[in-house]
């Protein structure tokens, strides 16, 4: 395929040496004395190629930001079956949603077990992957490192209705646990019921599924370590606790305070979906997160305009969350989701 | 550090490469570890390997089992006595299950195929530093990491165009992760430059360099994302009891719910677990072991890529 002449030309004006000394070293020719036309002449091939990306960005996840002026409406569903029409038609609220939503004891029920869970997750769940990857780390043969990671990875690929289903299937009414109790003269119990104990379930859960799949981040980290820091360190005469405290936690600190610091960020999303399948069987009292509210209210109850208030409450706090954790990360010298 | 290690394999020769089960040479400065630490620390890692298959071999063994072996356990089965594919069969010759199976494998093909054809275009379309335009696309794409539109619009948005009741509900909107793009694009952006120029002074277009020169050497990363991708799909459930009113048209996962959660009998095996023919238990457990089989199989394979598909996301302007 021969080249366009204007390309050809383009090129053939740069001269070679400013690729090297002021131009990107990769990438297309410095761009500086070509104007907008020629660039997009150049670069149109390119632009097309992340065309179906961005139309599906721009519909998916730019243009629903609209919908939320249902939040501002009693939204009536029945009007259409198209949610435009409806929301043509709905009457305007002002923010009489959001009023209600503040008075709601259901809405301050799930913003509690939200932050409960969130914390329990944060002290339990947290620390697991560090403590596996620093395990795994010291694991010096490689077959024996090979297949735990398999193991310890595979339930990451799992969905949560599996996961959900094996551990009814050990801990449910009819499961292993009540079967072996019952085998020896004790009653049953059904922990997938029991609201008291809900949250540590759902917490066990995460970490059966996502643990071990969370230990690759830290295991990155302590590969990159030098072995000269331990070497040194060791004719210092630094046991091997003393090189594990001053050699790699240090090199692990920067990973496990990025995210930590996202984490905290996305602090109002827990599981969605793996609660969501427990629910109905726990009920709302205990399982009822902010995004299971916004689900029972809008798809269930079919109160569109409380639902979508509720959840454009919870976006605007976690988008504040996530900017404050970036911003804080970025203060304390790591990079964040984005660059400064 | 693979690169040494195939190094040294080359110069060794392959005969005398030594075990992968045995530890290699300690350095001289390592004190030798005590038997008590080596113990200790195998079983801990034991116990959480342990901790996951334990429950997997339970699942696979009572879907395995007749119905009198599930009846003398008194439930689930530890230890395999008597084995049949009764359920498998049941389950597989036609029917419900075997309806959601095909639908979920075809939206998975389907939808892991359009998910990588858009991914990597884009990820190509701004892995060329200084084209027009990639940065802010980028930032475009970014954005939309920091915040989400929510549920309710979206599935306002997914009713007004009509994909109430389609298989384009469960791909859609759903269908690119911008992590996913991020990760291949740094892995792009990597590709030697020399490479590229050359190609393009032989008169390559960019999909051409794209086929040929930039995918066939990121089959790591591909195999990575593809993988992401693919298990997304296969483990969704969540849009379809969204958007799919139609019961027969619900795919494996939603299936497994309504069969395990809520304990209903297949459509159609009802009378065969009530007359006792087929234990229930062991329906359950067939289902779940067809919507574990694929992801265990699979992604042991990408494993030794996973690191790359997780770490070479950092984005560069």
């Amino acid at each position: 395929v021969p080249r366009s002449r204007t390309e050809a030309d383009t090129t053939k004006k740069t001269p070679v040496a400013s690729d090297d000394a002021t131009g990107p070293r990769k990438g297309r020719a410095p761009t500086g004395k070509l104007s907008l036309r020629l660039r997009f002449r150049r670069d149109r091939v390119l632009l097309l190629m992340t065309l179906p990306a961005v139309l599906l960005v721009l519909l998916f996840n730019y243009v629903p930001i609209l919908g939320n002026i249902v939040a501002f409406q009693e939204y009536d569903p029945y009007i259409s079956d198209n949610g435009i029409v409806s929301i043509m038609n709905s009457p305007w609220v002002g923010l009489e949603n959001f009023e209600r939503i503040f008075q709601d004891s259901a809405f301050w029920n799930s913003v509690r077990n939200t932050l409960v869970l969130f914390l329990l997750q944060l002290v339990l769940y947290f620390p697991v992957p560090i403590l596996l990857a620093l395990l795994i780390n010291s694991v010096v043969r490689p077959r024996v490192r090979a297949i735990s990671q398999a193991i310890l990875y595979l339930p990451h690929f799992f969905s949560w209705v599996l996961v959900i289903a094996v551990f009814q299937q050990l801990f449910g009414g009819a499961g292993l646990l009540s079967q072996l109790l019952r085998d020896h003269g004790y009653d049953g119990l059904s922990l997938m019921t029991d609201p008291d104990t809900f949250k540590f379930l759902v917490t066990a859960q995460s970490v059966w599924k996502d643990a071990g799949w969370g230990i690759i981040v830290f295991l990155a980290a302590l590969a990159s370590v030098s072995p000269d820091l331990y070497e040194a360190a060791a004719m210092d005469g630094a046991n091997r606790w003393r090189r594990m405290w001053h050699v790699t936690l240090p090199a692990l600190r920067p990973v496990i305070a990025l995210l930590l610091v996202l984490r905290v960020g996305d602090a109002l999303t827990v599981g969605f979906e793996q609660i969501l399948l427990q629910r109905d069987a726990v009920g709302p009292g205990a399982a009822e997160v902010l995004d299971t509210f916004v689900w029972w209210n809008g798809v269930r109850n079919q109160d569109f305009g409380y639902a979508a208030a509720a959840g454009l409450v919870k976006g605007v706090i976690s988008l504040g969350l996530v900017l404050i954790a970036n911003k804080v990360a970025h203060l304390m010298g790591e990079q964040g989701v984005y660059k400064k | 550090v693979t690169a040494v290690r195939e190094a040294t394999a080359v110069v060794d020769g392959p005969t005398r490469r030594p075990s992968r089960w045995a530890a290699p040479p300690r350095p001289v400065w390592e004190e030798k570890p005590s038997r008590a630490g080596i113990a200790g620390k195998g079983l801990v890692l034991l116990l959480a390997c342990l901790a996951i298959l334990f429950p997997l071999w339970i699942v696979v063994v009572t879907s395995l089992s007749s119905r009198k072996a599930i009846d003398e356990a008194g439930g689930l089965v530890m230890i395999p006595t008597d084995i049949t594919f009764v359920a498998y069969q049941e389950l597989l010759s036609g029917g419900q299950v075997t309806r959601a199976a095909l639908v979920s494998i075809g939206i998975t093909l389907v939808g892991t195929l359009f998910s990588m054809a858009v991914s990597v275009l884009c990820a190509y379309g701004l892995s060329r530093s200084g084209s027009l335009g990639h940065r802010w696309i980028l930032m475009a794409l970014l954005a939309t990491m920091f915040f989400s539109a929510g549920l309710i619009p979206t599935y306002l948005l997914v009713q007004s165009l009509g994909l109430m009741d389609s298989y384009l509900a469960l791909i859609l909107p759903s269908a690119i992760s911008v992590f996913n793009i991020l990760v291949l694009r740094g892995f792009f952006m990597g590709i030697s430059q020399e490479l590229v120029d050359s190609a393009r002074i032989d008169g390559a277009g960019d999909l051409r360099i794209l086929w040929q020169i930039v995918l066939p050497l990121s089959r790591a990363v591909v195999a990575v994302i593809t993988l992401f991708y693919a298990v997304g799909y296969w483990s969704a459930w969540f849009n379809a009891s969204l958007y799919l009113n139609d019961q027969d048209m619900l795919p494996l996962q939603n299936v497994m719910i309504q069969l395990v959660q809520k304990q209903e009998a297949p459509v159609g095996l009802g009378q065969a677990i009530k007359t006792g023919e087929l234990s229930g238990l062991a329906v359950q457990m067939a289902v779940m072991v067809m919507a574990l089989l694929p992801v265990a199989v699979l992604s042991p394979f990408v494993q030794r890529h996973f690191k790359k598909g997780m770490l070479t996301g950092a984005v560069k302007g």
